[in-house]
């Protein structure tokens, strides 16, 4: 704080002491980060190398590549991953496209436009276990209101969509798009406002038709930040936790467990820390090599 | 309006879409503001009316009125609000040195943001569990909050930074000019300007806190140490199944806090607070 009390120095001396400020002013910051996130991620990634297990005075050791190896074995595992994949993707490009759909409305001039935009952001405005519980509400096989919609149409009706191994999984990532789309869409919005509307009106000049000024106009000219936010939803469905913990909890019958699930049975339930945490590394490496080949192309192509 | 020459059915059509996307995100709130205020009869009801017949409190009396849940809401208020003064206080100084002295640093703490985000919290979560139990701060509201201080941090820097780089260093050079001293020129000139920002950053800190499931999960055990999102969690597997009024009830208290700092920000929010937090 004295630093902060000191006179601005002359001009000269600014450099020198700049440094030193800067340090005593964000040394409060990084300490508890260091602390609590950068040790505890590295310590997390070396974990995954031991037998670490829950429980006291349980003594733990190297253990190489074992629990890779049991891993590669783990049927579970993997089916999990699947699971995991099939989750983030589906809902990613849902998401994806029902936001820009959204969004390209919410950007026309249409009446109640205020009113739709601040719809759409409800679901960013509850927590995850709350969207779980009200779409739990809402699939009710008895009283919810989806089957006694399908009752009145005269079809049928008795439906437990979160209980039904066939079903569960697409149930559950409607609910995920749902849950995701406010993030997409203001942040699709954001982009067609920068477009600039000139290059649209030229196009038009030109005869082109609404598709094709999306084609080739909008859509090239939204890239990046498509590529941005698609690359962050991906990274967020993947790794997301409390609304299919609380919806399902990973049943029916395991169709709808997340891999950060499987890793949080592993860890809390069954006490192999190690383990657990080895399946992090993997999802880690995993996903990180697909982000790396995505945004790679993603490169690319801008620059071709 | 006159703009639409092309095709005589693309605004109807516009307007069935816009339509649908509304019933699709506002229904399920809906649905749940009105069986908060149905009788237990009224939803189980074969013939079920979409409004509820009267305005009734009892289902949320029966939620407040669950001492678990009570508790709960208090241990919530209580993390939420350490966690947010903590963020805030720390994150202020740091952003604006983070913006003012170019160090390197500001590219660290940026690649960490990103880098954060990558990781799945089961790596993040182990150790933290195992390094909290070590210094006897699991199952305590004191561990949870620092846990959430930590990881609200890197967000609160990033989102601060921005509204810090929107402030001319113009103004800060002739109030030293003017003889102001550093910390002067900070309380007049930059404290005032930086206001909106920090409500922001620091009920966006709020929200997180209020709202957060995986952590607390982990580090609370002791039912009379949990947090709301916990408590509901808990009660949906046990009771909430056959309590649908009040589980509604409950569940629409929870999300009241971030609901109404939404309606807030709302505006802000679509004219891209987080794009403003971009630039920086």
């Amino acid at each position: 704080m004295t630093a902060l009390a000191a006179p601005a120095p002359p001009r000269r001396r600014r450099r020198s002491t700049e440094g030193r400020d800067a340090w005593l002013l964000v040394l409060p910051a990084l300490l508890p980060v260091m602390l609590f996130s950068v040790y505890p991620l590295v310590y997390g990634v070396l974990l995954g190398f031991t037998d670490a297990e829950a429980g006291l005075n349980v003594e733990t050791h190297f253990n190489g590549l074992d629990n890779y190896t049991a891993l590669a074995g783990n049927e579970l595992f993997w089916n999990s991953f699947k699971i995991g994949l099939i989750w983030a993707f589906s809902v990613t490009i849902l998401q994806f496209l029902a936001s820009l759909g959204l969004a390209l409305l919410l950007n026309l001039n249409l009446r109640l436009r205020w009113l739709a935009r601040t719809l759409a952001l409800i679901p960013w405005a509850m927590p995850p276990v709350i969207i779980a519980i009200m779409w739990q509400l809402m699939l009710n096989p008895n009283y919810g209101p989806v089957n006694r919609t399908l009752e009145s149409l005269g079809l049928p009706s008795s439906i437990n969509w979160l209980g039904e191994s066939a079903i569960a999984l697409p149930v559950v990532i409607v609910v995920g798009v749902w849950a995701g789309m406010p993030q997409t869409t203001i942040t699709l919005l954001a982009g067609l406002q920068s477009v600039p509307a000139e290059l649209n009106e030229a196009a038009a000049i030109d005869g082109a038709t609404t598709w094709r000024r999306f084609w080739h106009v909008t859509l090239p000219a939204l890239r990046p930040i498509i590529t941005a936010i698609t690359t962050l939803d991906l990274i967020w469905n993947f790794n997301s936790f409390a609304l299919v913990f609380v919806l399902t909890a990973g049943g029916p019958g395991g169709t709808t467990m997340l891999p950060s699930l499987f890793a949080y049975n592993e860890a809390f339930r069954y006490g192999n820390f190690g383990y657990a945490a080895a399946m992090g590394n993997v999802m880690v490496i995993l996903i990180g090599a697909f982000l790396f080949l995505y945004l790679r192309a993603q490169m690319r192509s801008r620059t071709s | 309006m006159t703009k639409s020459m092309r095709s005589p059915l693309a605004r109807p059509l516009q307007y069935v879409a816009l339509l649908a996307y509304m019933c699709f995100l506002a229904f399920p709130l809906v649905f749940l503001l009105t069986t908060a205020f149905k009788t237990d009869r009224e939803i189980r009801s074969p013939d079920p009316s979409f409004l509820p017949q009267s305005l009734n409190f009892d289902n949320f009396t029966a939620a407040i009125e669950r001492a678990d849940l009570f508790r709960a809401a208090g241990n919530s208020l209580l993390t939420a609000v350490t966690t947010t003064v903590i963020v805030t206080a720390v994150s202020l100084p740091a952003a604006y040195a983070l913006v003012r002295f170019r160090t390197k640093l500001r590219a660290v703490a940026t690649g960490w943001i990103l880098l954060s985000q990558v990781f799945p919290f089961i790596l993040i979560i182990i150790p933290l569990f195992l390094l909290l139990k070590n210094i006897g701060l699991v199952n305590t509201l004191l561990g949870l909050v620092l846990v959430y201080a930590v990881w609200a941090l890197p967000f609160a820097l990033w989102m601060l930074q921005g509204y810090v780089s929107a402030i001319p260093v113009e103004l800060e050079e002739a109030s030293a000019v003017d003889g102001a001293g550093r910390f002067k020129t900070l309380v007049r000139i930059v404290l005032p300007l930086l206001a909106p920002g920090l409500v922001a950053t620091s009920l966006f800190t709020f929200i997180n806190s209020w709202n957060e499931f995986f952590f607390a999960l982990v580090l609370i055990q002791d039912p009379d140490m949990q947090t709301l999102p916990l408590a509901l969690a808990r009660f949906v597997g046990a009771e909430g199944q056959v309590q649908l009024g009040p589980l509604a009830a409950a569940a629409l208290i929870a999300c009241l806090p971030s609901l109404v700092f939404f309606m807030l920000i709302q505006k802000r929010l679509t004219a891209g607070l987080l794009s403003g937090a971009v630039k920086g």
